[in-house]
């Protein structure tokens, strides 16, 4: 069944991204939004829109008796969740199945296999993927815990079972730590996720984060290659790649090979991720875990590929095969996506919220910027700190990089700090010119780069427009 | 003894309690030292914490616990 109405139920870039891919399909668009977001760009541009309630996400974004009532109310036939808010819960994946709409991602199924990290890891086991050395299973006592590592070796990372995305890590470097640091975790755990299970990776220092994007129908999955990002701060994705600089053609395949037989094994329907850490002194790669929604930087995947994953995901939840083959997907130049945050990054990445005086956007060929920013809007306090993200594509690496600092240098965001000094500074470094990072690379720059990090023109200097 | 307003410094959704499942942090009627933490402030999804900043016995909290906030609004009112 084709999509006629598309409901989108998120906010920001994203929910602006979504609404122009249904554009596109012919597919008219409900934007919800909280009361704090009356007047954003995605409302502006979106068909229709309805109010499910006041600023605060849980009472918004993750209501989701309001969203499945907009939905009916407006005669959606389909829900996109975008990424964060409902993306990953597989309740909601299953409500709007019984509500007899379709949700624009996997099934509930695959949503709550691969969001319990531990049953995750069991089935890339099974794949043949490659994972982390470390328990097979959750740990659900110290003792076990510790006969374990005492075989893998310090250090060792303690990790949530049902975390993600870098929540509820812990190192512990010695068997003392350990010890101390075990009953914390479980406790945190529970607290946090209500599930104290943990599990135990072994940490592999200067790693790589690499990752493979997937598309799959529910019967065949293609791989679109992989996006480097391993510049992070606090474990936030700042600046992503693709391809990735340090990948060999031999590896890069049997990456990707991996990536698709995981995917198949679990009939993944939709777009997908599957995280790896590479370590390129031994060439080894090892399965993280695997996001089953949309990713902030999926725009680097369609620069280098030219397929439009959003466009295809709504494609494939309506019902369609997939429509492109393996041997079509090609990666032709390099792409960088740089995530401009509402955050100062001359004050320790002080949040920053507040009005945009005046907007320039870059233009020119192989640039693009997603974002939900118009000149006079007014960026609210409650969400994340995400504003857009630029992206550049050109013949390759250096050339990519080179037209990154052009078009950061005519992006002109007024009235609030973001983090394109950030960018500026990263684009001119050697080491980042010459791709040697790794996920524990830029905190340690940053502390000694922080003076160098100032706005150039800071919110109180900016001119007033006449 | 004055009224006092503890005002907070940022806009955002103000928190009485430093988690979920713990208590607030104080009570109508509670006395407080300048630097006492009153609650906390999210802003895009940073916390913040909001001091007394004087000393004194907090008359009434104005603001609910998850309230959205802006900056410079009265959150609570302090004897001093």
């Amino acid at each position: 069944m084709a999509i006629k109405k598309l409901l989108i139920a998120n906010r920001g870039e994203i929910a602006v991204r979504i609404i122009r891919a249904a554009r596109d399909l012919g597919i008219a668009t409900v934007q919800v939004y909280s009361k704090a977001d009356k007047d954003s760009l995605a409302v502006r541009l979106a068909d229709e829109s309805v109010d499910i309630g006041p600023p605060q996400a849980s009472k918004s974004y993750l209501n989701q008796a309001a969203i499945l009532a907009a939905a009916q109310g407006s005669g959606a036939d389909a829900i996109h969740p975008g990424y964060g808010f409902l993306a990953e819960n597989a309740e909601f994946a299953a409500a709007v199945e019984a509500a007899g709409l379709i949700f624009v991602g996997p099934t509930a199924q695959s949503i709550r296999l691969m969001g319990d990290k531990v049953a995750a890891r069991e089935a890339a086991a099974s794949a043949g993927v490659p994972t982390v050395s470390g328990s097979q299973g959750r740990l659900e006592s110290v003792e076990a815990a510790f006969a374990l590592v005492e075989k893998t070796g310090f250090p060792v990372m303690i990790k949530a079972a049902a975390g993600g995305g870098g929540r509820g890590i812990r190192i512990a470097r010695s068997a003392e730590e350990f010890h101390h640091l075990m009953p914390q975790a479980q406790a945190e755990a529970l607290a946090a996720f209500g599930d104290g299970g943990l599990y135990v990776e072994k940490l592999i220092e200067g790693a790589r984060h690499i990752e493979v994007q997937v598309l799959g129908d529910g019967r065949d999955v293609i791989h679109c290659f992989e996006r480097e990002c391993s510049l992070q701060r606090r474990r936030q994705k700042v600046w992503e790649e693709a391809p990735s600089p340090s990948l060999t053609q031999a590896v890069r395949e049997k990456l990707c090979t991996s990536a698709v037989a995981l995917a198949k094994a679990v009939n993944y329907r939709g777009a997908g991720t599957l995280e790896y850490l590479y370590d390129d002194r031994t060439g080894e790669f090892y399965f993280l875990e695997m996001n089953t929604r949309i990713q902030v930087e999926h725009p680097v995947t369609e620069m280098v590929t030219g397929i439009d994953l959003v466009r295809e995901m709504i494609r494939i939840a309506g019902g369609e095969p997939l429509r492109i083959r393996q041997n079509e997907v090609r990666v032709s130049g390099h792409s960088v996506e740089v995530r401009i945050n509402a955050e100062d990054p001359a004050r320790n990445f002080l949040p920053n919220p507040g009005t945009v005086s005046a907007l320039s956007v870059p233009g020119g060929d192989g640039v693009r910027f997603d974002s939900m920013l118009y000149a006079g809007y007014t960026v609210p306090p409650f969400y994340d700190s995400l504003l857009g993200k630029l992206i550049v594509h050109d013949k390759d690496r250096p050339s990519a990089i080179r037209r990154l600092e052009s078009a950061l240098a005519e992006l002109s965001v007024e009235g609030i700090s973001t983090t394109k000094p950030l960018y500026q500074a990263l684009a001119r470094d050697a080491d980042v010119k010459a791709g040697r990072f790794h996920t524990a690379w830029l905190e340690p720059w940053l502390e000694s780069h922080a003076a160098g990090l100032a706005t150039a023109q800071p919110p109180s200097a900016a001119k007033v427009a006449p | 003894m004055a009224t006092q307003q503890i005002f907070s410094p940022l806009p955002g959704i103000f928190y009485r309690k430093p988690a979920p499942d713990k208590p607030v942090y104080k009570n109508d009627g509670d006395v407080v030292a300048e630097s006492d933490t009153i609650g906390l402030i999210e802003v895009m999804k940073s916390f913040n914490e909001v001091k007394a900043g004087a000393a004194g016995k907090i008359v009434r909290f104005l603001a609910e616990n998850e309230d959205a906030v802006m900056a410079g609004q009265p959150i609570a009112e302090i004897d001093v």
